[in-house]
This record gives structure tokens, C-alpha cells and sequence, in this order.
């Protein structure tokens, strides 16, 4: 069997692919998109720890599923806000949309 | 009438003037018919009840044993009560009956003296007296602007006297002796667009207001000595015997004369004694009807009856020979007022002046003949003089109406209508008033047998006889000639003779609401008299019987003794009274102007310059004392002063601890620090407040790796 090792390093790197995504991509849909990687990242975390540790406690799992739950509705509210922001402002570039600046 | 039934009446006797005082302000001063026929009804309804108070006295065998007498618990005082009540015993009986007629008859008067039923004049203004009015280019008498207040006014003085009259105790004595005080000062000052007339009016509050104090501080003595004011309370046996027997450690005076003595003051105030009495001449300011009220009738009576109510404790320790202290000072100060005040009517031209010193003169008479223990004939005299000398009030007012009739034909304004030298020959020109003065004049100077006045003044001169006091005899006698001589004088120079002037050549006979009460009180003048001859007089004693000593003197436990009758005193008063009218009339009768009268001395016209005196000793120096000691150095000086040292040196500490404390630490280290660091802090701090998320996030992931390495280090590895 596959020691745990390797799927928290896989973990670790998506999770860094997602930041990274996050904290260098202009546009905010792609940020999204990084995020969604950030989450799958745990997600295999939750799933890993699960499998190697005591399979009749379901918590892992139910874990893994309320975050695709949420994942969704993430999504679903984050682009729901970028076209709503496109539509006013005509763009979707992070950097642009500094309203929240002094 | 019942007993009962008369005591609750007693109770209602003074209402009605004080609810006509209380309509005619609140509700019907607008109308001038409304306002003086609630008051006159008001004064009927007391005379009513008066007259059917006055009608049980009478009829009641032994009424001083049982007098009408009634008292509620008033003001809790520790275990007792302090009680009001009302009494009507002989006295007060006597006094009610001749206030009831008074004050009645000037009710009625005042509606002809004040010109009703007259139109409203051209140019009168309140406060002023009214300056006829132009009908069809005759000028004719205008109705007084301030009608329904006058009759207000009166009707609260009469609630005054009433209450003062039915009280059964020295406080409500008091508070209707006050409320006539100031219902004096309101009626003196009635026309009060007159500087004289306000000056008057303060004069009169002040003066009595001296004798007022005094008898305050003797009403409070007397409670604090006897524990009640009631007199039924006080005049019993015992507590006069305590009263005169304790020093009340003033000038070796019993606690009963010091009392007594404070209470005469009171007296001496509102009676006009000397050396109060300053005050009454000048209240002739106010209408007539009020001096006929006020300052002949009701309120200078009231202080003699307020001596004749303490009678009990003015004579406390008296055995019949050789009179106290107090007895002796209230005998000195009558006497002495009663010629004093007559020397001075001689000399007077106004008629309502010589009237207001006779008025003095005579209530000295009263005093006199109670400080020698004259008891009766001072009750006597006082119901007697209340009569003629509201009459003579009345009278003159009627006068005066009439010389207004005349200066207001020929509009000739300088010309005095209350000086007697303008008048003359006023007999056929006002008949009524001529005949009805004439009475009041001859009862004043005491005509013999047929008048009033001469039965009291008798019974006065008899009693100081009677009693061996010299002095007071033969001062009275001499008052007496005095007192016939100038109202002889004052009838010659105003009807007699032929008339001196224009004006009084125009005068006019008053309005029957005028003469009517004239002519009801000339009945009284002589008909009075009957009800006190003494029983050994010659040729009428006995005839009828001396019912007024009988009467009144039972208000005492022991009926005081008639003196025995002497020829003396009689023929002394036949004398001084037919001597002085008849002088009267020889030196008058053909005096054409005042430059031939040869009693104008200075000193009598100056009324022996009292007034002169009083503003020399007490009013200067009074106005020195408010105006440079008090108010200039005292407030001005020392406490302005002494504010004014606080005043800077507080303000100094203030700026000291503003400019050293408040200001640099407080405000600027403190306020302005504080702001201003908050101020750099944000500045300096805003730049990293991009709005750009993903600065944000960097920043977090920055400080997430520093706390994680920081907790990494010091947790795990130290672990």
C-alpha cells in the first residue's frame, strides 16, 4: 500500500498550485478556480486520514462531502458575483476592483 | 329669635361683604349697577342679621351673664387647641349695632357721592378724582371711573369690622384689624393719580402699622403669659389676679399692665392717639365716604373697643384709688390727645381736616375716660361719636358734592370746595345737609338735654369728677369748649352768613342716596343719647332709665358704680358747651375772608409741626439710614466690596490653573495628543490598505507563516 506520505504530499502541492493560483491570476474567475483546487486539496487530506485510520469512523468522508456541498454553493455565489461585478464595472480583473481601499 | 339660632347667625353676620367683595372683583365689575347693589344687599343682609343679634341682646334678661357665644377648635397647638369663636355679649352688641347702621348708611351714601347714574367724564381717567363730564355745553358731575372697586374695597372692610366685632378672641380681633388696615391703605390711596393721596395712604399703613407691631408682640406676650387668647379665657379671676401679681420685668410693670400697654399701642396707632395720630388727617385724601366710614365710624372705633374689650386687664390690680401704671399712661395720652387735637382743629380750614382732628380729639376723650376706669361712659361715648361723627363726615362730603356742583358751573378750578372760607350761606342753597349738620355738630359739641353727645360727654366729665381725677376733668372740660367752639366755627364759616364765593352762591343740594342717610343718622345722633341718662339727673333721670349702663355693664363680672350726681360737672359741660358754640358763632359771624381770622397762628396751622418734626427725627433719618448706611457704605461698600475681592481673586485662580494646568496638559497633551497620535497612526497605516484581495491574501499567508514558524518553533521543538 501506498504509505500516507505520498497522498499528503500530493495534497500539499495541489493545495500550492491552488494558492499560488489564487494569489497570482488576474482574472477572477481563475482565482475560483484555484480555490476549487485549495478545497480538493483538503479534500484528499480528509479522505487519506480516513483510510489510514479507523475505517468504521465515517467523519472523514462525510467531512469530504460537506465541503463539495459547500464547494458548489462557493462556486456558485463566487461567479454569480463576478458577473454580477462584470455587468457593472466591465471587467473581471482583481486588481481593478479595489473599491474596498481607503 | 333663639339662643342657638342667634349664635349661628353670629357666625354669618360678617360673610356677606366679603362674598360682595369677592363677586364684584371676580365677576361684576364690568357693571357698575350690578357692583353696588351686591355690596349694599351684601350690607343689608349683615345689618339684618345684626339688628336680629342686637334684638336677642336685648330682649335676653341677663344677656351679660349669657351672652351669645360659640368656638370651633382651630390650629392643634401640642394638647390644646387654639379656638376661634364668636362672642356677642353687651359690648359687642352695642358696637355691632351702631357698625351695622354705619356702615349700612355709607353703603347708600357712596352711591350719590360717587355720581351714579351720571354720565362718564370728558377727560377722567382712573385713579384720579372724576372732572364732570359736558351735557348739551353744561358741565355736570361725572361717575367716579373706579365705582364697582370702591364698593369692593368697602365691602371687604366691612368684612373687616364685622369679623373684628363678632370675635370672642384677640387673633381673629386681630386679623380683622389688619384687613381694615389694609382696606385703609387702599381707600386712602383710592385716587392714587394723586401724589397726596399716595403719600397719604403710605403714611397711614406705616404709622399704624408701628402701633400694630406692638400690639402683636402684647397678643404674643399674652399667650405665652396665659396660654388662650380668648377673652372669656382670660378675664376670668384667677389669671387676672396671676397677671397682675407676676413683674413682667419691664420698668416695674405686672405682666397684666406691660400686656395691656402693648396693646394700647396698637390702639394709639389705630386710633389716631398722639404721638401716632399723624396719620389720620391726611387720610381725608381718600373719598369721603371713606373717611365717614373708616376714619370716624368703624376703624378708629375699632381701637377703642379694643381697649374697652381689654378693659379687664388694663384695670388687672386696680382697688378703686389711685390708678396703674398702664391706666395712668393710657388716662395721660387720652386726655392729652383730646386738647391737643382740638387746639389744632381750630386753626384748620379744610372741613374735612377739622373733622379728622376732631375725630382724634374725641377718640381721646374715650381713651381718657377708660384710663381714669370709666368703663361705660368710654362704650357710651364710642357708640354715641360713631353716629355724629359719620354723620358729619357724611355731611361734609355733602358739602363738598355741592361747592363741586358750583366750581363746575363756573369752572372756576382754583378754587378749593373743601375750603371753609370759600363757603357760606350754604343753609339755603343745601337745607337738608344744613339741618342734618347742624345736629352732628351740636351732638359733637354736646348741646345740652337735646343731643347725643352731650349725654356721653356728661357721663365722661361726671365719671373723672366722680372719681377725683382733677387733671383729666379739667383738660376734657377745656377739650370740650374747644371741641364746641371750632364746630361752631366750622357750621358759621360754611352755612351761615352769605356766601363768599361764586361757587358757593352755584352749590347745589346732594341726590336723596346723599341726604337720605344724612337724615337717618340725625335720628341717631339725638335719639342715642335717651338710652344712657343717669338716674339722678336732675328732672329727667329716671323719665327713662339708663338703660345703656345697665346693659353694658354687665359685659364686666362687676357692674362698675355710676358716680354719684353732682352739680359740678354738670354745669361744666352746660358751660363749656353753650359757652364754646355761642363764642363760636360771636367770633365767626362776620368773618369775611381767612386774613380776619385771628386764630391762624403758625404754630395751630402747622399742626404744631409734628409732621415737620417726624420727618426731621424718624424719616431723614430712616432715609439716611436705607439710602447712605445701607446702601451705599453697608452694600455698596462692604458686601460689594467683599464680592469684589472674591470676584477677582477667583477669577485669578482660574486663570492660573487654566494656563498652567487645563490648557497645556489637558487639552493639548492629553486631548490634542491622543488625536493626533490616532491621526498619524491611520495616516502612516492607510497605505497598506490596498482593496486589492490578493495583497490581502499574501499579507495573511506572510503573517500565517511567521506565527506558524514562531508556534512550530517554540511549541514543537522546544517540546
Amino acid at each position: 500500500m501506498i504509505p500516507l506520505s505520498w497522498y499528503l504530499i500530493l495534497a500539499a502541492g495541489l493545495f500550492s498550485i491552488g494558492l499560488f493560483g489564487v494569489l497570482s491570476r488576474r482574472n477572477a474567475v481563475a482565482i475560483l478556480l484555484g480555490v476549487e483546487l485549495m478545497l480538493n486539496a483538503v479534500n484528499i487530506n480528509l479522505v487519506a486520514f480516513w483510510r489510514y485510520g479507523d475505517i468504521s469512523m465515517m467523519a472523514g468522508q462525510v467531512f469530504a462531502i460537506i465541503v463539495f456541498a459547500v464547494a458548489a454553493a462557493e462556486v456558485a455565489v463566487g461567479l454569480a458575483l463576478v458577473i454580477s461585478v462584470y455587468r457593472r464595472r466591465n471587467t473581471v480583473v482583481a486588481e481593478e476592483l479595489d473599491l474596498l481601499k481607503w | 329669635m333663639t339662643h342657638e339660632l342667634a349664635t349661628s347667625l353670629v357666625w354669618l353676620i360678617p360673610l356677606p361683604p366679603f362674598l360682595a367683595f369677592a363677586l364684584i372683583v371676580l365677576f361684576t365689575n364690568k357693571s357698575k349697577a350690578l357692583s353696588h347693589t351686591v355690596a349694599i344687599s351684601a350690607a343689608f343682609l349683615s345689618w339684618l342679621g345684626s339688628m336680629l343679634v342686637f334684638y336677642t341682646a336685648v330682649t335676653t334678661e341677663h344677656f351679660g351673664e349669657h351672652p351669645l357665644a360659640d368656638f370651633v377648635n382651630w390650629l392643634p397647638t401640642g394638647n390644646t387647641w387654639l379656638k376661634i369663636g364668636v362672642l356677642i355679649d353687651p359690648l359687642s352688641a352695642a358696637v355691632l349695632f351702631f357698625v351695622a347702621w354705619t356702615v349700612l348708611m355709607i353703603f347708600i351714601y357712596s352711591v350719590g357721592y360717587h355720581n351714579f347714574g351720571q354720565p362718564a367724564g370728558d377727560h377722567d381717567h382712573k385713579g384720579l378724582p372724576p372732572h364732570g363730564a359736558t351735557v348739551h355745553g353744561h358741565t355736570v358731575p361725572s361717575v367716579e371711573p373706579m365705582y364697582s372697586r370702591f364698593f369692593a374695597f368697602i365691602g371687604l372692610f366691612a368684612f373687616g369690622m364685622y369679623t373684628l366685632v363678632v370675635s370672642d378672641n384677640l387673633l381673629t380681633l386681630f386679623v380683622g384689624w389688619e384687613i381694615m388696615g389694609l382696606c385703609s391703605y387702599l381707600l386712602i390711596g383710592f385716587w392714587f393719580g394723586k401724589p397726596s393721596a399716595r403719600n397719604a395712604a403710605i403714611k397711614a399703613f406705616m404709622t399704624t402699622r408701628i402701633g400694630d407691631v406692638f400690639m402683636l408682640i402684647g397678643i404674643s406676650f399674652l399667650y405665652y403669659a396665659t396660654g388662650t387668647l380668648t377673652y372669656r379665657e382670660i378675664f376670668t379671676e384667677e389669671t387676672l389676679h396671676v397677671l397682675s401679681t407676676v413683674p413682667s420685668g419691664v420698668f416695674g410693670l405686672s405682666a397684666a399692665g406691660l400686656i395691656a400697654i402693648l396693646l394700647f399701642i396698637g390702639t394709639v396707632g389705630k386710633s389716631a392717639q398722639f404721638p401716632l395720630h399723624v396719620w389720620l388727617p391726611d387720610a381725608m385724601e381718600g373719598p369721603t365716604p371713606v373717611s365717614a366710614m373708616i376714619h370716624a365710624a368703624t376703624m378708629v372705633s375699632a381701637g377703642v373697643y379694643a381697649v374697652i374689650r381689654m378693659f379687664p386687664l388694663l384695670t388687672a390690680g386696680y382697688e378703686g384709688h389711685g390708678l396703674t401704671t398702664a391706666m395712668s399712661v393710657v388716662a395721660f395720652i387720652g386726655a392729652f390727645t383730646a386738647i391737643f387735637a382740638a387746639t389744632i382743629a381750630v386753626a384748620q380750614n379744610d372741613i374735612k381736616r377739622v373733622l379728622a382732628y376732631s375725630t382724634i380729639s374725641q377718640l381721646g376723650f374715650m381713651i381718657a375716660a377708660l384710663g381714669i376706669g370709666a368703663y361705660v361712659a368710654a362704650a357710651f361715648h364710642l357708640v354715641t361719636h360713631a353716629f355724629f361723627k359719620a354723620l358729619l363726615f357724611l355731611g361734609s362730603g355733602s358739602v363738598i358734592h355741592g361747592m363741586e356742583h358750583g366750581v363746575l358751573h363756573t369752572g372756576n378750578h382754583h378754587v378749593d370746595p373743601q375750603d371753609m372760607f370759600n363757603m357760606g350761606g350754604l343753609r339755603k342753597k343745601m337745607p337738608i345737609t344744613f339741618w342734618t349738620f347742624l345736629i352732628g355738630g351740636f351732638a359733637l359739641s354736646g348741646f345740652p338735654l337735646v343731643t347725643a353727645g352731650f349725654w356721653s360727654k356728661d357721663e365722661i366729665l361726671a365719671d373723672a369728677w366722680g372719681h377725683g381725677h382733677m387733671t383729666v376733668f379739667i383738660t376734657l372740660a377745656i377739650a370740650a369748649f374747644l371741641t364746641a367752639f371750632y364746630t361752631m366755627r366750622q357750621i358759621t364759616l360754611t352755612f351761615l352768613g352769605e356766601a363768599r364765593t361764586k361757587e358757593a352762591e352755584h352749590a347745589h343740594e346732594t341726590p336723596l342716596t346723599m341726604t337720605g342717610p344724612l337724615m337717618v343718622l340725625s335720628i341717631f345722633a339725638i335719639g342715642y343719647g335717651w338710652v344712657g341718662i343717669p338716674e339722678h339727673f336732675p328732672v329727667f333721670g329716671g323719665i327713662l332709665p339708663n338703660w345703656f349702663h345697665d346693659f353694658v355693664g354687665h359685659t364686666l363680672e362687676h357692674v362698675p358704680e355710676t358716680p354719684e350726681f353732682s352739680w359740678i360737672p354738670l354745669l361744666t359741660s352746660l358751660v363749656v358747651a353753650l359757652g364754646g358754640l355761642g363764642l363760636g358763632w360771636f367770633v365767626y359771624k362776620d368773618v369775611k375772608s381767612v386774613s380776619e381770622d385771628k386764630l391762624q397762628f403758625s404754630l395751630l396751622k402747622n399742626k404744631y409741626y409734628f409732621d415737620e418734626a417726624y420727618q426731621v427725627i424718624f424719616i431723614q433719618p430712616a432715609l439716611w439710614f436705607s439710602e447712605v448706611f445701607v446702601s451705599k457704605w453697608m452694600d455698596k461698600g462692604l458686601i460689594d466690596g467683599i464680592l469684589h475681592i472674591f470676584g477677582p481673586t477667583t477669577g485669578g485662580i482660574g486663570a492660573f490653573i487654566r494656563n498652567k494646568f487645563d490648557v497645556p496638559f489637558v487639552n493639548e497633551l492629553l486631548g490634542d495628543g491622543s488625536a493626533n497620535a490616532t491621526y498619524w497612526i491611520g495616516k502612516n497605516l492607510r497605505p497598506i490598505q490596498t482593496g486589492r484581495i490578493q495583497q490581502y491574501l499574501i499579507l495573511s499567508l506572510v503573517i500565517l507563516i511567521v506565527i506558524g514558524g514562531l508556534l512550530f518553533a517554540l511549541l514543537v521543538r522546544s517540546a
